[in-house]
């Protein structure tokens, strides 16, 4: 993977906006492994309806769809942190309310990632 | 001074007709938002099947009720339209692709390519 940032900007770690291109460079790496994963998504969740528990837990239990799994709430939930700040900074204008607002999505979304993850290993290494 | 109603009016939002490529980059960000629900609802729904291996957890009720079935074919139909727009925008990121015409062409282009993916991903996974 490319590096787009200076050494020394890596160090002090401020750009022009405190992170200089990180946001937008995350975004479109992000967005990029998002494409093959969604197609796969797709498909799982046009699978879904009719599945019983013990269906979804033996479709989560084959190493493919786990890790897959793992890597597209990894992926889908940072893009989706990225995206939403972003939908923060354009739309609300009081910088306090802002701040919350990206905090909160930053920290839920990051909650939601070990939450993810953990189920998947859960129901993957208790099969 | 009297006024003058020939003076040229710029174009507000309100009274402006909007191109194409204007709605589908509102359609992007909302897809967007969708997406990021879809995605909070799916780790709610496999959390749920790694905490109870019965049959009797909301989110399973919820998954197999007319409303679940609804939301999934919403959702392939969100995924895949931010998906489709999302490569317009990175060709856009590399410099491809501004012309006008060409922009309302891709606009077009991602619109039917959503719908023509949800729809074969529908078949697909009902008849297997």
């Amino acid at each position: 993977m490319s590096n787009f940032r200076t050494p020394l900007s890596q160090v002090k770690g401020h750009g022009s906006a405190k992170e200089g291109t990180g946001h937008f460079w995350m975004q479109r790496l992000t967005a990029i492994a998002m494409v093959p994963l969604v197609l796969w998504l797709c498909f799982s969740v046009a699978s879904l309806p009719g599945m019983s528990q013990a269906d979804i837990r033996a479709w989560l239990s084959a190493p493919f769809s786990a890790v897959l799994m793992i890597v597209l709430f990894l992926t889908g939930l940072y893009h989706a942190k990225l995206g939403l700040q972003v939908i923060i900074e354009d739309y609300v204008g009081n910088h306090g309310i802002r701040t919350i607002g990206i905090i909160a999505v930053t920290l839920l979304f990051a909650l939601l990632a070990v939450l993810g993850v953990f189920s998947v290993m859960r129901i993957a290494f208790s099969a | 001074m009297t006024r003058n109603d020939k003076r040229p009016q710029s174009p507000h939002l309100q009274i402006y007709k909007l191109p194409l490529t204007a709605y589908v980059s509102i359609a992007n960000r909302i897809s967007g938002v969708i997406n990021s629900v879809a995605v909070v609802i799916l780790v709610w729904v496999i959390a749920s099947a790694a905490g109870n291996p019965t049959d009797s957890s909301l989110a399973l009720w919820l998954l197999n009720s007319w409303l679940g079935l609804l939301a999934l074919f919403v959702f392939t139909f969100t995924l895949y339209f931010h998906m489709c727009n999302g490569i317009r925008h990175l060709f856009w990121d590399s410099g491809i692709g501004f012309e006008l015409e060409t922009a309302t062409k891709t606009a077009k282009v991602s619109i039917a390519a959503a719908g023509v993916l949800t729809l074969i991903t529908w078949i697909i996974a009902s008849a297997s």
